[in-house]
């Protein structure tokens, strides 16, 4: 890469030709401040006028993040005609802002209220009226306020790109501008996934998960049997919400930490994780020999499912019809678990900690109302920890509760990768058909495909063809393969968020502007970081194969009988909404 | 959600075909049918995401960005003040109010019979003549507060005419 | 139709057209040729309807061989119109009536006997002018260059255009390589005539410049500037000219397709546009291999659909890709990535109708015409409070003051000439002292406003300056796309403190706050539209601030403008007392006295009046109403 000179405040530097100002200037110690920039200070919107410098001829103040670096430049970030244009900036963005930052759900990782300290805003600048706000409460994922919104359209920009699907868009012009799904409908009347990546990039409180905390509070009030199952993916981001560094892992600390919170049992989804695998492996077995519709898509993303729904239904016969581990979760708890431990269903309260928003939605849906209760994300019981005067970093490292669904495989584990189900189901399905076990899968990129991965394995001399992607605009690519019929693959894995549920709505935030110590690339490492931690937890078990799982065997054989019981039917399987409408008239 | 008639379908079909060698053709598309229907409802927006692909939102994003396109349906006389510079320094801010005020709608609403729409409009080029009132494309000049009653009354006798 | 293939077969073509229009306009073998004038003003008349019955008139009396009768553009002497010319007298008949046209062909077309009646009349010498150039209107104004045959071709038709010369120029400019094109335009000093003035022929040369496959030419046709029709005028008034121009460009840059980006305000300017671009391409005068040579070019229109944002090149760029009007960071320039990422050239509608002149006549030629740095014409839509409301085009270098008065005809109704009004809500207003500067580019910009596209408006001493700031900051907030903050929220924030100073509600720190919101605003937006958009405030605040603080302190309106801020008033004195005022106020609150006028006989009914200013709503139906001039604001 070329090298220019430039000057920062005086001082010279060497930097790559071709970067904004913005990320120039952050390779040299100095971080500008922006809002509407994302993706390690690349921006195509240049909108919020927060991050403006001085260039030396050039005509006026310059937007660092869109304007690149070039030989000779001389830059000021520290004039007081920039600091003064920043601070004016934000301070505008303000007057236009509905400010309860005490009580707003994004205090503490509220890019604008941190911003706004950073430029020195005053109190009480251009006050004047606000544009007419809509707060929409009505969808079980997703929280929408408008009078938090700053228009820097990361939100738009992320629904687009990883998903591709587009809910978000600008509407109106002007001062009335805002942020919505068409027509500013709820997101509950929109054909939105729930997915929640829009949330992890929001700066401000404009969008955030609907918190179900309350909900918990309320049944260790009454008293209830409150059970907790934590997913896999949380384990792997968990710890960021406490200062540490994105990679650590937070098994442990997070078991010791539910157990403090006072929840009667604290479950690992991965059990849950390994009955999916049996019965999904099951369920493609069954397909395979019986010359049943393929490939096979699973069904674990609620994010996923919903994009089945809206935009695909016709693939609804190729998708698995198990439920989403967590949903097993449940039902086995209310059952099984109840009936042995003699409890009345009634009196169980479960709670999933996902690291997602989509299965807010999920655990309402009509086909499956009652196997949990709550679902909160990585975040909220971030807080939950936080309020109860828990330190994180004085917490002992303790086990999942060894109470008959305790015991779990390193296949399910792995679940919160993209992949990783995939990997998971064929360590099962494999030996079923071959009696040997299974040893690694190679994927190599789908040519062609960024995004998208496949593989052929060898089973007995009969090659099976495979494929993983995560992300809707991803999936879309395979979907139109299967609606041409020209899917050559037996096997398909979607996960709803780009890079599976480590990379969830529902996970910490990673705001380079609240994570000073770590790397300069980190939005481009975390994902990786944090799959890291889970494929180390895989080796680390004992027991690596979800058929290998002595308290699933037990489960079996104590009360569903065999994979894909009547009994499993009933409690383990679902079903799917083919004419789930897009915008139901109810505005 | 309402659905759309199948001829409507087949015309907004035809429509956008009718661009499908220009690139980037939405804004023509929708031109179109702002021009053929008087307004781009959300049935028809969702049709025209199907056809060419473009998202609903930003379909939505372009219909209420532009001022030309309307979500609703507009009056049988859409009435037009021009608030450029010459017919406002001209009081055709005057002018404006007083249709407002007979009408009993304001700008950017349509009567309840579906017979007036009241726009501002943003200079028309006719500022020679100012101020300028343009009704379905009729340019009225030079028009005064005095007149405003008369021209709302012609169009009211001329449709009480048709309907005898 | 016969395709003209090489530039010999465009000569050809040429010179039988010329004779043609010889015939039309010289009256060759006693030919008569009526042209009726077709812009907004004119139509709005009725021009259309003088037009067909001069048509009927012709074939009632079998005239169909001897006299023509068709629509032209624009004479631009809006506030004279309709207007009616007859060749080969070249006598111009100004507000004609449908009612006149039987007269205007009994007497003049079959007697040959002028009406004079329907003649111009001067208003100071009372003399009448028969002729167009015996005109004042007139007697500045250079015609020919932007507004080329705008009154006199038919714009319907291609054959009139190439009579007048058309597609000459680009026959000369491809025998020249697109270098010398180039150095043609920047030696004339054609500057864009849309805003700043960026020079033409650089903005040509960076294309021309990026190596790439694809580029494109732009017409940048939205004219979005409230008081301003000059590109409307240009497009209805003679289409060929601009096509030409924009081919020259095309060219020169190395381009294939060019895009005009019209408002779909215009729809007469698209038609006209869409027709002049089908006998194009039927001539093969558009399309593959022009005139015999390796340059192929087509010719495009998209419609805008009612954003003044849109103007500014790189939202006009996302409009034409489809997507909602909002401005795009720069870097990377439109010529580097422009539209669809092509290095891209958008020029306005005036600047490509001052090229086929410049190629055709040399740039030397062109050069000769405006001031140093300014060279050419402007054509300015001149509007408000003159006399002569109207379309002008004058070289570079006239005053002010010779726009206002000598062309304008000075202010109606004895009124004092308060401030002119340029470049539009980007620009700012002028006043007296700058009445006799030359007027060009870097001469206002120097005197605080800027050229724009070219609206001109006039204000006298009955316009609030405050209200006018007002009044444009409605604009631009309506306007703004709310893409950037300070825009977006800024000018919110400056109309809420103009109405509240309007209101009479406003505070010195209301000033002092509208000041620094400017000062933001201008330094921090993203696109030109929001860096301009401060401008109608600092410009009123440097020449008006008295009217700011006579609003703030006295809570008094000096032009009567603002409601709040002036009141209606009987003067004791002159009331008769014969109540219509009373009788006309829909808020009742004007009342009668005892008191008996000055020299009225008690028993008679008539006593003074009174307004009682609180339940006023100042609409002025009183004053109107008022025989006796009894009523006056203060």
């Amino acid at each position: 890469m070329a090298l220019v000179n430039i000057k920062i405040d005086g001082q010279a530097y060497q930097v790559e030709a071709g970067l904004t100002i913005l990320e120039a200037a952050k390779k040299c110690g100095f971080n500008i401040p922006t809002l509407c920039a994302f993706n390690n200070g690349k921006c195509s919107r240049a909108s919020c006028r927060v991050c403006l410098v001085e260039v030396k001829g050039a005509r006026g103040l310059v937007a660092s993040c869109v304007y690149p670096v070039a030989e000779g430049m001389e830059i000021t970030i520290s004039s007081p005609k920039a600091i003064n244009a920043r601070r004016a900036s934000v301070e505008l963005i303000l007057s236009n802002h509905h400010k309860n930052c005490l009580q707003c759900e994004k205090n503490g990782h509220c890019e604008l209220l941190e911003v706004s300290k950073l430029v020195g805003a005053r109190d009480g600048m251009y006050e004047g009226s606000q544009t007419p706000a809509t707060v929409d409460e009505l969808a079980p994922g997703l929280i929408r306020d408008t009078s938090k919104c700053i228009l820097c359209g990361r939100c738009i920009e992320r629904c687009k790109e990883a998903q591709g699907i587009s809910i978000l868009g600008f509407e109106n012009r002007g001062f009335n501008t805002i942020v919505g799904p068409i027509q500013n409908r709820s997101f509950a009347t929109s054909p939105c996934i729930q997915c929640g990546q829009c949330v992890n990039v929001c700066p401000t409180g404009a969008l955030l998960e609907h918190s179900e905390i309350a909900k918990v509070d309320e049944a260790m009030k009454q008293g209830k049997y409150v059970i907790v199952q934590t997913a896999p993916a949380v384990r792997a981001a968990i710890a960021e919400e406490f200062g540490e560094k994105i990679g650590t892992p937070g098994t442990g600390k997070m078991v010791a930490a539910l157990h403090r919170l006072g929840f009667y049992r604290v479950f690992d989804t991965n059990f849950a994780a390994d009955l999916t695998i049996m019965e999904e492996a099951h369920e493609l077995l069954q397909r395979i020999k019986n010359n049943g519709v393929l490939p096979q898509i699973t069904s674990c993303s609620p994010g996923w499912i919903n994009y089945l729904e809206y935009y695909y239904p016709d693939i609804i016969p190729h998708v698995s019809s198990c439920k989403s581990p967590h949903m097993m979760m449940g039902a086995i708890i209310k059952s099984y678990f109840a009936k042995q431990h003699n409890i009345d269903p009634k009196d169980i309260f479960v709670v999933s900690i996902m690291p997602c928003t989509a299965k807010k939605y999920e655990r309402q849906r009509k086909e499956m109302p009652n196997d949990v209760d709550a679902v909160l994300t990585t975040r909220e019981l971030a807080k939950m920890i936080k309020r109860s005067g828990i330190n994180w970093q004085r917490l002992p490292e303790e086990q999942f509760d060894a109470d008959l669904l305790g015991e779990y495989s390193g296949a399910g584990v792995i679940f919160g990768v993209t992949g990783g189900v995939m990997e998971a189901a064929l360590r099962t399905a494999y030996f079923w058909l071959t009696g040997k076990e299974f040893g690694k899968i190679d994927f190599e990129a789908c040519r062609g495909q960024e995004g998208i991965k496949e593989a052929t394995i060898d089973v007995e001399g009969t090659p099976v063809k495979i494929a993983i992607c995560s992300g809707m605009r991803n999936a879309k690519v395979l979907l139109e393969q299967i609606k041409s019929g020209k899917s050559p693959y037996a096997f398909i894995e979607i996960m709803g968020c780009p890079g599976g549920c480590i990379n969830g709505g529902g996970q910490p935030y990673v705001k380079p502007l609240f994570l000073p110590n770590e790397e300069d690339n980190i939005l481009d490492t975390y994902r990786e970081k944090r799959a890291s931690v889970l494929y180390s937890e895989d080796v680390k078990q004992v027991i690596r194969q979800s058929h290998n799982n002595p308290d699933i065997k037990k489960l079996y054989a104590d009360f569903l009988g065999e994979p894909g019981s009547e009994l499993a039917e009933e409690l383990l399987h679902t079903s799917y909404d083919a004419h789930r409408e897009k915008f139901p008239d109810n505005k | 959600m309402a659905h759309l008639q199948s001829s409507a379908v087949a015309q907004i079909t035809e429509i956008v075909n009718r661009h499908k060698n220009e690139e980037t053709p939405l804004m023509m598309i929708l031109s179109d049918i702002q021009k053929e229907y008087g307004y781009i409802p959300l049935e028809v927006q969702e049709l025209v995401s199907s056809l060419t692909g473009i998202p609903v939102s930003e379909i939505y994003g372009v219909v209420t960005f532009y001022s030309f396109f309307s979500l609703t349906p507009k009056g049988k006389y859409v009435i037009g003040v021009c608030l450029g510079t010459a017919c406002y320094v001209k009081g055709s801010q005057l002018v404006l109010d007083k249709f407002s005020e007979l009408l009993g709608i304001k700008p950017g609403e349509t009567t309840s019979d579906n017979l007036f729409t009241l726009d501002v409009l943003r200079c028309v080029g006719a500022c020679a003549i100012a101020p300028a009132v343009s009704i379905n494309g009729k340019v009225y000049p030079m028009v005064e507060v005095k007149n405003v009653e008369s021209i709302i009354h012609g169009y009211r006798t001329k449709e009480e005419a048709q309907n005898d | 139709m016969i395709k003209i293939k090489t530039s010999e077969e465009l000569i050809n073509k040429q010179k039988e057209c010329a004779s043609c229009l010889d015939s039309k306009f010289k009256g060759l073998d006693g030919k008569r040729a009526i042209v009726v004038c077709g812009g907004t003003g004119c139509l709005s008349a009725d021009s259309h309807t003088i037009l067909e019955r001069m048509h009927e008139l012709i074939k009632e009396h079998h005239l169909e061989d001897k006299v023509t009768a068709n629509i032209v553009g624009c004479f631009g002497f809006c506030s004279q119109g309709p207007f009616v010319k007859i060749f080969p007298e070249e006598t111009l008949y100004t507000k004609v009536k449908v009612d006149d046209v039987t007269e205007i062909f009994e007497k003049d077309i079959l007697g040959g006997e002028i009406v004079e009646r329907l003649l111009f009349v001067d208003p100071q010498t009372k003399e009448k002018a028969r002729k167009q150039h015996d005109i004042n209107f007139y007697k500045l104004q250079k015609r020919d260059i932007a507004l080329r045959g705008n009154a006199d071709i038919n714009p319907e038709s291609i054959d009139e255009a190439l009579g007048d010369g058309s597609f000459l120029a680009l026959n000369k400019a491809l025998h020249m390589t697109p270098q010398q094109v180039i150095d043609e335009v920047l030696k004339s000093g054609l500057r864009g005539r849309g805003g700043a003035g960026f020079p033409t022929g650089r903005k040509w040369q960076f294309a021309h410049d990026v190596d790439s496959e694809e580029k494109y030419v732009v017409c940048n046709g939205d004219e979005g500037d409230p008081g301003a029709f000059m590109d409307r005028s240009i497009i209805e008034g003679n289409p060929i000219n601009v096509i030409e121009g924009m081919m020259i460009e095309g060219y020169a840059i190395g381009a294939k397709n060019g895009y005009f980006y019209i408002r779909a305000e215009y729809p007469v300017a698209v038609k006209r546009l869409e027709n002049a671009i089908k006998q194009c391409e039927e001539l093969g005068l558009l399309g593959d291999n022009i005139l015999g040579t390796d340059f192929s070019f087509r010719c495009h229109i998209r419609l805008g659909a009612g954003a003044f944002v849109c103007g500014e090149e790189t939202a006009l760029l996302n409009s034409i890709e489809g997507q909602r009007g909002m401005p795009r960071p720069r870097p990377p320039f439109p010529a580097v990535k422009g539209l669809w990422g092509k290095p891209s050239v958008i020029n306005n509608v005036e600047t490509l109708a001052n090229v086929p002149y410049i190629l055709l006549n040399g740039a030397d030629k062109y050069a000769a015409i405006g001031t140093e740095k300014s060279k050419g014409t402007k054509v300015f839509a001149l509007g408000g409070k003159v006399n002569n409301v109207g379309l002008v085009e004058v070289p570079m270098g006239v005053t002010l003051r010779q726009l206002i008065y000598d062309i304008g005809g000075g202010i109606p109704n004895n009124k004092k000439f308060k401030a002119i009004q340029t470049g539009g809500p980007s620009g700012g207003c002028l006043t007296e002292k700058d009445l006799d500067t030359p007027i060009d580019y870097d001469n206002l910009v120097a005197a605080g406003s800027m050229m724009g596209s070219g609206g001109a408006i006039v204000m006298d001493e009955d316009n609030c300056m405050v209200d006018v700031a007002k009044f444009y900051m409605t604009f631009i907030c309506d306007e703004s796309c709310g893409k950037c903050s300070p825009c977006r929220i800024g000018t919110k924030r400056c109309l809420e403190i103009l109405t509240k100073i309007t209101e009479g509600k406003g505070t010195m720190e209301d000033l002092e706050e509208l000041k620094s919101l400017a000062e933001v605003i201008k330094s921090n937006s993203l696109c030109g539209l929001g860096q301009t958009a401060p401008n109608p405030i600092l410009s009123t605040m440097a020449s008006f601030y008295d009217e700011y603080l006579a609003h703030i302190q006295d809570k008094k309106c000096p032009a009567h403008v603002c409601k709040n801020l002036f009141q209606y008033k009987i003067i004791k004195e002159k009331c008769v007392g014969c109540g219509m005022c009373a009788r006309n106020c829909p808020a009742n609150t004007i009342e009668k006295t005892d008191e008996i006028p000055a020299g009225r006989d008690p028993k008679m009914p008539m006593r003074i009046h009174l307004i009682h200013p609180e339940n006023c709503v100042k609409c002025g139906l009183c004053m109107n109403n008022c025989r006796f001039g009894a009523i006056i604001k203060e």
